[in-house]
């Protein structure tokens, strides 16, 4: 992609391009709508393509565990129906599939009865939002620092020694590297928690000590996430700026004696950072399913966690909480990306 | 295409290791032919034992041999990938040529389908898919699925390339000497796409893999069938690192890195190839 010279020094949107602005906002929220509709219609399909009942399923599940009367079952199997949406016709059904997503209501989660699965997800959303957010934000501004540096300062050695490393990092499945830090820090060398969200001990509240705790905990699958994350950023940000730094504007700033820490954030990382909020808004799916297994893998009481021992658990109402929240989740994720997208690049137009 | 291949080596340090680890891993795979032992069978050899020159890399809690095992597991996976890779190759390539020769309404409905894709979180919904299909998914059906999930990142940056061949002349001389639209995408557009549909092979085959390797690891894909996954699996439901059984873990371990980073380093290495500005950075290099 060509990148264009943009003035310096120009962050906010001016009025004149207000109008512009919420066209741009508007068509961004029908792409919102369009993610929403075909991922809940997904999870629809896939759901009741199932060969297997899954009420059918949930019944056995209960029944193994000992003898059952069968007047109580057939009265669990016609709350069940009720609870899944599976009666009546297949328009209803998909009717009354919608309202449950809309409202918010997946019914009481089988493992955990009679909890419903809202609360769950509520309980278990707020552990993975900050997880996320705070590793995407480290490892994107991280990556990108470097990788600015290491495309200007082409032959630092320290620099050239990152990309290597960072070559190495990128591709690795978020699993292989949470396992390796597990093993590292779990076995090897036990300092740091590796399991849990935050002490046992401590009770949940604004104190400084269950604060730190909730920090220490965090480290690792942190840690796992970044360190997939940098690599990534770290050499798209390397390659961009290599490229940028050839055109003519960067040569003739640096002839008219612009000092070189203004060329490079002001004139070249400005513009390859375009390209790389557009990479983040399109990856944030891969961070989540990132997310979901490091969680797993750390045992984080997020909603990672909560999805794999639903299936364990064959709780099909929080599986099917658990994965259209996620939907949404990410959806709405990507769209505020996107929102601030126009802030860097005063080039978006209604096309 | 030989003197493209002999450059790369000669020139490209990326694309030496690269070819190293990937033929290091499609000869352990090669191997799996040649095992004594059938991959399903378990306890026959003596379990636990560590790395040794009968056992190159010891034997599983399973009495399984893993070297033999990971061979297997090594020649399914790959498999896995270059399935996923093929199928949403075909997919990326019809989607991205017709959405960028077209333009219009058509390229607008395409890419709104398509960028919905490239966003979506698919390890919830395959984990969905897992739940309600149970043991009746079969590692085809995940492959057939996850190439009908992962051709959309790729098919927007065919679209691209598409978009430019379009406004180049000989597209007009094409359009006016009679070709039909199929023809000119088959037989004008296809070869400058096919460096790019290469190069994304690659990193689709890290991207689907790293995924199965993920379900598997859960135990959401068929784990009788030896996989890297499903060693790494059956190792953690044996507590493998915790007895004391590293080799277990360490060997797949190793061994699915290399894939990866090897695969990564061939499709990094091929794009610096296709991409000319980069070309011009190193010959920038040489004076």
């Amino acid at each position: 992609m060509p990148i264009t010279w943009v003035p310096p020094f120009r962050f906010g949107i001016p009025g004149a391009r207000m109008k512009s602005y919420l066209a741009y906002v508007a068509r961004r929220s029908g792409q919102l709508v369009l993610v929403i509709f075909i991922g809940i219609n997904l999870a629809y399909v896939i759901s009741h393509a199932s060969p297997i009942d899954p009420v059918e399923q949930s019944i056995s599940a209960v029944t193994s565990y000992g003898n059952t009367a069968p007047d109580a079952i057939e009265q669990m199997r016609s709350s069940l129906r009720e609870l899944y949406g599976l009666g009546g016709s297949p328009i209803e059904q998909y009717l009354a599939f919608w309202r449950r997503i809309l409202s918010a209501d997946f019914g009481p989660s089988l493992s955990a009865f009679p909890t419903p699965v809202a609360t769950l997800i509520g309980r278990a959303l707020p552990w993975t939002a900050g997880l996320l957010t705070a590793s995407t934000v480290i490892a994107w501004g991280l990556g990108n620092l470097l990788g600015g540096l290491a495309g200007y300062y082409q032959n630092n050695r320290g620099l050239k020694a990152m990309g290597v490393i960072a070559m190495g990092l990128h591709p690795m499945p978020y699993y292989i590297l949470a396992l390796l830090l597990l093993i590292v820090f779990g076995f090897l060398w036990p300092v740091l928690p590796i399991t849990g969200g935050a002490a046992m001990n401590l009770p949940q509240a604004w104190t400084l000590e269950f604060m730190m705790s909730v920090l220490q905990h965090a480290i690792l699958p942190a840690l796992s996430l970044i360190l997939v994350g940098v690599g990534g950023w770290f050499l798209g940000m390397r390659s961009l700026v290599s490229n940028v730094v050839t055109e003519d504007y960067v040569a003739y700033a640096e002839l008219a004696g612009v000092r070189p820490w203004r060329i490079l954030s002001f004139y070249v990382m400005r513009n390859a950072l375009v390209p790389q909020v557009t990479g983040l808004a399109m990856s944030l799916g891969g961070i989540f399913n990132g997310a979901v297994i490091t969680e797993k893998v750390f045992g984080y009481p997020g909603v990672g966690s909560l999805l794999v021992d639903a299936v364990y658990a064959g709780d099909y109402a929080l599986v099917l909480g658990v994965t259209t929240i996620s939907i949404l989740g990410v959806s709405i994720g990507v769209f505020v990306i996107d929102l601030l997208y126009p802030l860097l690049d005063p080039r978006v137009k209604v096309s | 295409m030989a003197a493209i291949l002999r450059d790369l080596l000669r020139h490209n340090a990326e694309f030496r290791i690269g070819v190293l680890l990937v033929g290091s891993v499609l000869l352990l795979s090669v191997l799996a032919s040649f095992s004594p032992f059938p991959p399903e069978n378990v306890y026959v050899v003596p379990p636990d034992l560590p790395p040794s020159s009968t056992y190159w890399f010891g034997t599983t809690s399973r009495g399984q041999d893993v070297f033999w095992q990971l061979t297997f597991a090594i020649r399914n996976t790959l498999l896995f990938g270059c399935i996923v890779a093929i199928i949403s190759r075909l997919l990326a390539l019809v989607i991205g040529l017709l959405s960028g020769y077209s333009g219009g309404w058509i390229d607008r409905a395409l890419m709104s389908v398509n960028d919905t894709f490239i966003v979506m979180p698919l390890l919830p919904i395959l984990v969905l898919f897992y739940f309600v299909m149970r043991d009746r998914m079969s590692w085809l059906m995940l492959a057939l699925i996850m190439a009908g999930l992962g051709w959309a990142y790729d098919a927007r940056l065919i679209r691209s390339v598409a978009m430019s061949l379009k406004t180049r002349e000989f597209t007009q001389t094409s359009l006016f000497s009679g070709m039909s639209t199929r023809q000119i995408l088959v037989q004008e557009h296809l070869p400058y796409v096919m460096p790019i549909v290469f190069s994304s092979a690659m990193n689709n085959m890290v991207w689907s893999i790293g995924l199965e390797v993920t379900l598997a690891v859960l135990g959401f894909t068929d784990i009788n069938r030896p996989s890297i996954g499903g060693m790494i699996y059956w190792a953690n439901q044996h507590t493998a690192m915790v007895a004391g059984v590293w080799w277990w873990i360490a060997f797949p371990t190793i061994a699915v890195v290399m894939t990866f980073v090897g695969l990564f380093l061939l499709a990094i290495s091929t794009n610096q190839y296709i991409d000319p500005r980069s070309r011009l950075g190193r010959v920038g290099d040489v004076t």
